[in-house]
């Protein structure tokens, strides 16, 4: 990875992120293998000799220490010079806004302002990367789209390396400039929020960045079947698996058949099954054919029922890999 | 919400209990202290402090309750010497291996304090096990080879016959303070262990991770993070061994010897064979106000050191 570079690993629990963390951090030994941080070797380092820090999921501050000696101490630890310890231990809340908290014992922080001080603790070191262990799980929803922003905002004024492990791909797509998605232990796709969900490489990705149909089809002549769905592919012939996103289906409205702008776009009839009311657009879940059941994301197209016209642009489906779940 | 039945039934028994058998007692015992006993060995209740007066003129009483502070003292340094490693080992580093060791260090509780105390009788008596060993490995036999020639040397040189060394058998071992520190810290060590080890499983793994990530050696995590967090377990142990050695009279009694005895032992023989139970009283209740005065600092000091 990139160094200055903001890397999300995102995975299902027990696909093996966190455990990835715990190996960079040096909690955990590698059963094989090696771990490279730019030309130093870090699986044969003890924790306390690897130039990396890590913002804890319970943030783990000291119960015992104040919220200055909380920072102070991997200065101490690191045998950093008396006189400069002060100067940085307050840069360093100042980054994060808690400079008058710095004599309250953490206890008497809340959950949001604790969070502020483990990363000051983590940032105050420089490290050259910094390991983020699901760090704004414990906070509301909120307070945690709050702290995004201010992660994210902090992470391009120190320009220090962060891998934020987390199992929510909203909050991976918001941060990251690359999300590596993590399956049973092993990488599906690395690649930037925008990329990943508009080219994802196999089905998993696709479901598990938003929302997907999966389109099982058979390819001729350049020409996918999938049921009622018929478009235009560059696809090999054979079997194919296609991902289309719920937001690339519109309904045919009299004024888009009568410009007659997408010639190739496919076009279907089906019935509205349900509609689910989501502010801005609605989600709603839609029988083509013969039972064959997809979800269409619309913006506020106003109740609807019965059976309309559909439409999508092929070059909107994307071919994936099948990553043979279910 | 409960039954006033329920309720009465739940706190008039212990309440009961206490009155009874607590501060009935310390009533009684608290009248006796201001009383004194006639020649002919008659309680006189006449109301006095005689008894106070006496405790303060006489040096043995005070010199006494030092030794046992010393002896308690003493047990408590050792106590914690070996009880901290054994807790922060099968904290931190035991594993599998836990139960197990756990099991070993709790067993002692439940032989009896007597037998335990007979077997220290029996391990550092002149002709006990420890001397055995000694003579097995015929060491005693060197050890006797130098007491006969620096006795010799001393009977030539020395201007009094008085001065004579004995190396064997080896008798400081048994009674002897030596022997009632040995005893008492065998015997509370298993006190002193509990609540240190209680206190170190209730620090949270994650802050000894975070302390080496951020650089602090296993050393340093030690010191700044492990140790403070157990100051609460290691003053609750701390004054396990102080109160309860201080107070004890079996160990002193059993391999004490004269040099040996302790505060209680003199209280014992004032309510026995001195039949003194006034001046027996008045050293009580010192020692009650001692032990509560204590406790009463010790957790306030746990309060104040505990953070969770």
């Amino acid at each position: 990875m990139a160094s200055g570079e903001f890397l999300t690993i995102l995975g299902e629990s027990g696909s093996g992120k966190t455990t990835l963390l715990r190996l960079i951090a040096g909690f955990e030994g590698p059963n094989h293998g090696e771990i490279w941080m730019g030309d130093q070797r870090l699986d044969i380092l003890p924790p306390y000799l690897r130039p990396v820090n890590t913002v804890f999921q319970s943030y783990a501050l000291f119960p015992h220490l104040s919220v200055f000696d909380n920072v102070a101490y991997g200065l101490r630890a690191q045998g950093v010079a008396k006189s400069e310890i002060p100067d940085r231990v307050q840069q360093a809340l100042g980054m994060v806004r808690m400079m008058e908290y710095a004599g309250s014992a953490p206890a008497r922080l809340s959950g949001g302002q604790q969070q502020r001080v483990a990363l000051a603790r983590a940032l105050v070191n420089r490290p050259r990367l910094l390991l983020l262990d699901e760090p704004l799980s414990a906070l509301d929803a909120n307070l945690r789209k709050q702290m995004h922003v201010e992660l994210k905002a902090l992470q391009r004024e120190v320009g220090i390396t962060f891998i934020f492990v987390t199992h929510d791909q909203e909050e991976a797509m918001a941060l990251s400039d690359r999300i590596a998605l993590l399956r049973d232990g092993s990488l599906e796709q690395v690649a930037s929020p925008r990329e990943i969900y508009s080219r994802p490489e196999t089905s998993y990705v696709a479901r598990f960045i938003g929302q997907t149909n999966l389109l099982r089809a058979e390819v001729r002549d350049g020409t996918a079947t999938c049921g009622a769905l018929v478009w235009q592919t560059s696809a090999r012939p054979g079997p194919a698996l296609f991902s289309l996103r719920p937001d690339d289906i519109r309904i045919v409205s009299s004024t888009t058949a009568a410009i007659g702008a997408n010639a190739s776009a496919a076009r279907f009839h089906a019935r509205v099954e349900q509609q689910t009311f989501g502010g801005a657009t609605d989600l709603l879940t839609i029988i083509c054919g013969n039972g064959q059941a997809l979800r269409a994301r619309l913006p506020n197209p106003g109740p609807l029922s019965g059976s309309y016209e559909f439409e999508f642009h092929p070059a909107d489906t994307v071919l994936v890999r099948d990553a043979g779940e279910e | 919400m409960y039954s006033r039945i329920y309720k009465a039934g739940v706190t008039i028994p212990p309440l009961f209990w206490v009155v009874l058998f607590l501060l009935v007692p310390y009533a009684v015992l608290f009248c006796y202290s201001f009383w004194s006993v006639s020649p002919s060995e008659v309680i006189i209740r006449n109301w006095s402090l005689g008894n106070y007066a006496e405790l303060l003129r006489q040096p043995v009483y005070a010199e006494t309750l030092l030794r046992s502070m010393r002896i308690a003292g003493s047990v408590t340094i050792l106590a914690l010497l070996l009880g901290y490693p054994v807790a922060y080992y099968l904290s931190f580093h035991a594993a599998k291996r836990r139960d197990l060791l756990y099991l070993l260090v709790i067993i002692p509780l439940w032989a009896s304090y007597l037998v335990r105390g007979y077997a220290w009788k029996t391990i550092l008596g002149t002709d006990g096990v420890l001397n055995g060993v000694l003579n097995f490995l015929h060491i005693s036999g060197a050890l006797l080879l130098l007491q006969n020639h620096m006795n010799a040397f001393l009977a030539l040189h020395a201007w009094t016959h008085t001065w004579q060394v004995t190396f064997v058998p080896l008798s400081f071992l048994l009674y002897s303070p030596f022997a009632v520190v040995l005893m008492l810290t065998h015997i509370y060590t298993p006190f002193t262990f509990l609540p240190i080890y209680a206190s170190l499983e209730h620090i949270p793994r994650n802050l000894l991770e975070a302390s080496h990530d951020l650089g602090a050696s296993p050393w340093k995590t030690f010191r700044r993070i492990i140790l403070p967090l157990s100051l609460p377990g290691i003053v609750a142990g701390a004054t396990f061994a102080f109160v309860l050695s201080l107070g004890d009279f079996l160990a002193p009694l059993l391999v004490g010897g004269p040099s040996g005895i302790m505060i209680s032992n003199i209280v014992a023989s004032e309510f026995g064979a001195a039949y003194n139970w006034p001046l027996g009283a008045a050293i009580s209740l010192c020692m009650l106000l001692l032990v509560v005065g204590l406790l009463f600092l010790t957790e306030r000091l746990e309060k104040k050191l505990s953070f969770s």
